[in-house]
């Protein structure tokens, strides 16, 4: 059986049911959220139609603007670290054996599936007076009394970075795996050492790979929206902390389908740039 | 300075770092006294015991292992036949579809999140407990679309072209060929989706949060009055269980092949 | 007529012609092996007779209807993929017994047939193994059984034996022509290999860019090559140029000379039929420039006035030149067959 264009009506029965699934389900509402972002906020409900540019407007001013600053701040940062934590890491993954392969692969897929909930709990009680790792330091005799490392700032960066460092790995990993290990022994045979091998010839060749990676990770970061809740003041709230508050508890959705319109526009042009990146690396190819 | 040494070196560090809130939170889940404190005072199992005995505890498990199933299921239903179109037919305009399959997972998930609250609040459905089923289904149906995807490209078809040699039609090629061929990846997909679900928080909690707690709802509403070692069980025992999935998936099936492609349609 | 016909087959892949109006007649119960060059449309037109593939243009007739409009599940062919596409998910009895569960038949039939057909391949007691843990030889006969599990009206084999091992290959060879005779079903079988053809076939079909050049009996193919492309490609070939006049190797050779028309034309005579004798002794004179010994048989690659004339001779014979030897060389004119073109 080769593939063939449908011919009657009943070949296109299959696609039937996912197609009216997806498109009622979830272009349906991606549309209402458009619709609603130009909505009245209502007192009395959630909204009321209307057509007003007021929710896109109160981005104008200083705090949104420091939010988003801060927002796009922290993205980069977690982007920046877990690429390159993860890139070394995941590079000599791909060496490993495939035994030590899977046993990381089901560790990091374990890690990666965990709540957000889950992950600011674990850190807060890590960073916790009564449970955190000072009381290890101040067991060794390094400090003299143990105190809170959250909320601040800190503990926010380290909780994404713990939350998007899984993901980063598994990004990572096909381009790593799939790359001609010829290069490097050819390398290696001009007598570059490992280390220098890395460096001259992998990291260049991967280099496409790692700012699509950045931009994927970074889109991953801004996504987070309990970290900062949990681990931060209000001060390290992003932009999508603000989306859930004006959504839920200041049951302001037009505002908040605003912002969120506003994401997906940053965001999708992130995505439009890893793939105009990635065309680039196929027609080098 | 030797490769291997370098590798146990990053691999060391990484592995501290992903295992150590958990070490201090397993730590914390076997306290003796409600408190957290770590290392632990006492040893006692008796906080595992409270996610089944509590009634608040229990129900929520439940919540979450029912929407997780249910979810996951019908994940896999939508994903099965627009995966076998994809493989079956030449359209290239149905590729619509698998973007659409995809998008909600690469979009931040706060924006889908907020795109089902407003649907269902304007259907007037909000907070029924399967308008969380339909939008985690729809959040998760990339897992298995990709690893669907992946598992019918990988059916050598003349399997397929041999079948119908031997007089089997469309129908017939579908039921004894081509459904136990992708069965491993059915089964993948299905796993994905259900540990995503379990751990799912901000889709859930716009949709029926206010009238159901699943787990994660509950762990970040009981994080608001204080810890309890009760929280650190969950954790622990969510943890383990999605070891447990993802190892049985590397067991009987390829897991690097799997997540090779994962990624790679991704993007 | 009973058995198959192809009436003007084509088949167009956008602006590639693969399969360009082919037409053939083949009687019930013949070997047929379809030869040629990889990329000259046998695999194409085989599809095409499967069902695999459906002809632009021309018909396929079995027996005197017309199948070119049947699906391929509805024409009880029997066929045997290149790789040979056995179910990964089914043990060997249950891979054979496929064609006859999809068909509802009873499960004692099923089994009685595929012990009978286990029987046949010589892999009896088999039935319960996964395919993984089968040889490739074994695996070959799986898939040879599993498309005669249903006495097909056409048995149909795709590069059948080319992952197999030289000395397996030949076996299986024999074993295939052996089974095919046996049971007197039409059989066709693509393959690029012409000792196989030459092997098994009663009828060779050579094709080369999407036409038959030559269908016949595969003595006839190696004896009588109908132009140049089938000569070259059946066994190896001298091919020397005749002249306009013609002329062979810069003299007169009038018992061609009748035959060759005004563009000139080829002739072609096989190595083993050129006789290299003293100097002087022969037709014409050359030098001998290499010489391989493959202990069998003894090639001598002679120069005949800038023309490149090859001989081979077993160690029998002694030719006993070397490189740098004058030779004379005669080529023994009922063994020459001209070539237009």
């Amino acid at each position: 059986m080769r593939r063939e264009p449908p011919r009657g009506l009943a070949d296109y029965a299959p696609l039937a049911f996912p197609a009216i699934m997806l498109v009622v389900f979830f272009v349906v509402p991606f549309s209402t959220m458009i619709a609603v972002s130009f909505f009245q906020r209502d007192a009395a409900g959630f909204y009321s139609p209307a057509f007003t540019l007021d929710n896109y407007e109160r981005f104008l001013s200083a705090f949104f603007g420091n939010v988003l600053g801060f927002s796009i701040m922290l993205a980069v940062m977690v982007a920046v670290v877990c690429v390159l934590v993860a890139f070394p890491f995941t590079y000599l993954l791909s060496q490993a054996s495939r035994r030590v392969q899977i046993v990381w692969l089901v560790a990091i897929l374990s890690v990666l599936s965990l709540s957000e909930v889950i992950i600011g709990f674990a850190w807060s009680t890590l960073f916790s007076r009564t449970a955190g790792i000072t009381n290890l330091l101040v067991m060794a005799g390094l400090m003299g009394e143990a105190r809170a490392l959250t909320p601040g700032f800190g503990a926010v960066l380290t909780a994404m970075v713990y939350q998007a460092l899984p993901y980063t790995v598994l990004v990572l990993y096909p381009a790593i795996v799939r790359r001609d290990p010829t290069l490097l022994e050819a390398a290696r045979t001009l007598g570059a050492s490992p280390l220098r091998a890395f460096l001259n010839v992998v990291v260049p060749a991967l280099r496409n790979t790692i700012v699509a990676t950045l931009i994927m990770v970074f889109v991953f970061a801004l996504g987070s929206y309990l970290l900062p809740q949990i681990l931060g003041r209000p001060q390290h709230w992003t932009l999508s902390v603000l989306i859930t508050d004006q959504a839920i508890y200041q049951s302001n959705m037009p505002f908040a389908a605003a912002m969120a319109v506003f994401l997906v526009l940053m965001s999708l042009a992130l995505v439009g740039l890893t793939l105009l990146v990635g065309g680039r690396r196929e027609a080098q190819a | 300075m030797s490769a291997t040494f370098l590798r146990r070196i990053l691999f060391s560090l990484v592995a501290l770092f992903l295992a150590a809130p958990l070490v201090v939170v397993a730590g914390v889940s076997v306290n003796e006294r409600q408190s957290l404190t770590f290392p632990p005072q006492g040893f006692s199992l008796s906080w595992y015991g409270q996610i089944f005995t509590d009634p608040g505890w229990r129900s929520a498990l439940v919540n979450s292992l029912t929407l997780a199933a249910s979810s996951a299921a019908l994940a896999v239903i939508i994903a099965l036949p627009l995966a076998w179109f994809l493989w079956r037919r030449i359209a290239p305009w149905a590729n619509v579809f698998q973007l659409l399959g995809v998008a909600p997972f690469i979009l931040p998930p706060v924006i889908t999140a907020l795109g089902f609250l407003t649907f269902w609040a304007t259907v007037g459905a909000y907070g029924q407990p399967w308008t969380a089923a339909i939008s985690h289904a729809i959040f998760f149906v990339t897992l298995p679309l990709v690893t669907l995807s992946l598992g019918f490209n990988s059916i050598d078809r003349s399997l397929v072209e041999a079948a119908a040699t031997m007089g089997a039609d469309d129908r017939t090629v579908l039921r004894t060929v081509v459904l136990p061929l992708i069965l491993p990846y059915l089964i993948s997909g299905y796993a994905f989706a259900f540990v995503l679900s379990l751990n799912e928080y901000i889709v859930a909690y716009m949709t029926v949060g206010f009238t159901m707690e699943t787990l994660p709802i509950k762990i970040f509403n009981a994080l608001r009055y204080g810890y309890t070692p009760t929280m650190a069980a969950v954790a622990v025992f969510f943890v383990a269980l999605a070891a447990v999935i993802f190892g049985l998936i590397a067991r009987f099936g390829d897991l690097p092949k799997l997540l090779g492609a994962l990624s790679g349609d991704d993007k | 007529m009973s058995g198959l016909e192809l009436q003007d087959v084509t088949k167009r892949f956008g602006d590639f012609t693969a399969v360009d109006g082919v037409s053939l007649k083949i009687p019930q119960g013949t070997f047929v092996c379809m030869l040629g060059p990889s990329g000259c449309g046998k695999t194409t037109l085989l599809r095409m007779i499967a069902g695999l593939e459906e002809p632009t243009g021309g018909a396929i007739v079995l027996d005197g209807g017309d199948i070119t409009p049947i699906p391929t599940h509805k024409r009880d062919f029997g066929m045997v993929f290149q790789s040979l596409a056995l179910f990964p998910h089914l043990n060997v009895g249950d891979n054979i017994a496929y064609p006859l569960r999809i068909r509802g038949i009873a499960k004692a039939e099923q089994r009685r047939r595929v012990d009978e057909l286990l029987a046949m391949i010589h892999l009896k007691g088999y039935g319960d193994r996964p395919v993984s843990r089968l040889s490739g030889g074994q695996r070959q006969r799986v898939a040879i059984a599993r498309a005669l599990a249903l006495s097909p009206r056409l048995f149909l084999l795709d590069e059948p034996l080319s992952a197999l091992d030289a000395k397996l290959r030949e076996a299986m060879q024999v074993e295939l022509r052996q089974l095919q005779q046996q049971l007197g079903v039409t059989t066709i079988v693509v393959t690029h290999d012409q000792r196989e053809a030459m092997t098994m076939a009663d009828m060779v079909v050579v094709m080369g860019e999407g036409r038959i050049r030559q269908a016949a009996p595969p003595v006839q193919i190696y004896r009588k090559p109908a132009d140049a492309f089938v000569a070259d490609f059946i066994g190896s070939t001298n091919l020397i140029p005749l002249g306009r006049d013609g002329t062979l190797l810069g003299r007169p050779a009038p018992g061609l000379a009748l035959t060759v028309g005004a563009d000139g034309g080829k002739l072609s005579i096989r190595p083993e039929d050129v006789q290299l004798v003293a100097p002087g002794a022969g037709e014409f004179t050359g030098t001998v420039t290499f010489v391989r010994d493959l202990g069998g048989t003894i090639e001598t690659f002679v120069d005949v006035g800038g023309t490149p004339v090859t001989a081979v001779a077993t160690p029998r014979e002694r030719p006993g030149f070397k490189p740098g030897d004058a030779v004379g060389v005669t080529l023994p004119l009922q063994s020459c067959v001209v070539l237009k073109g």
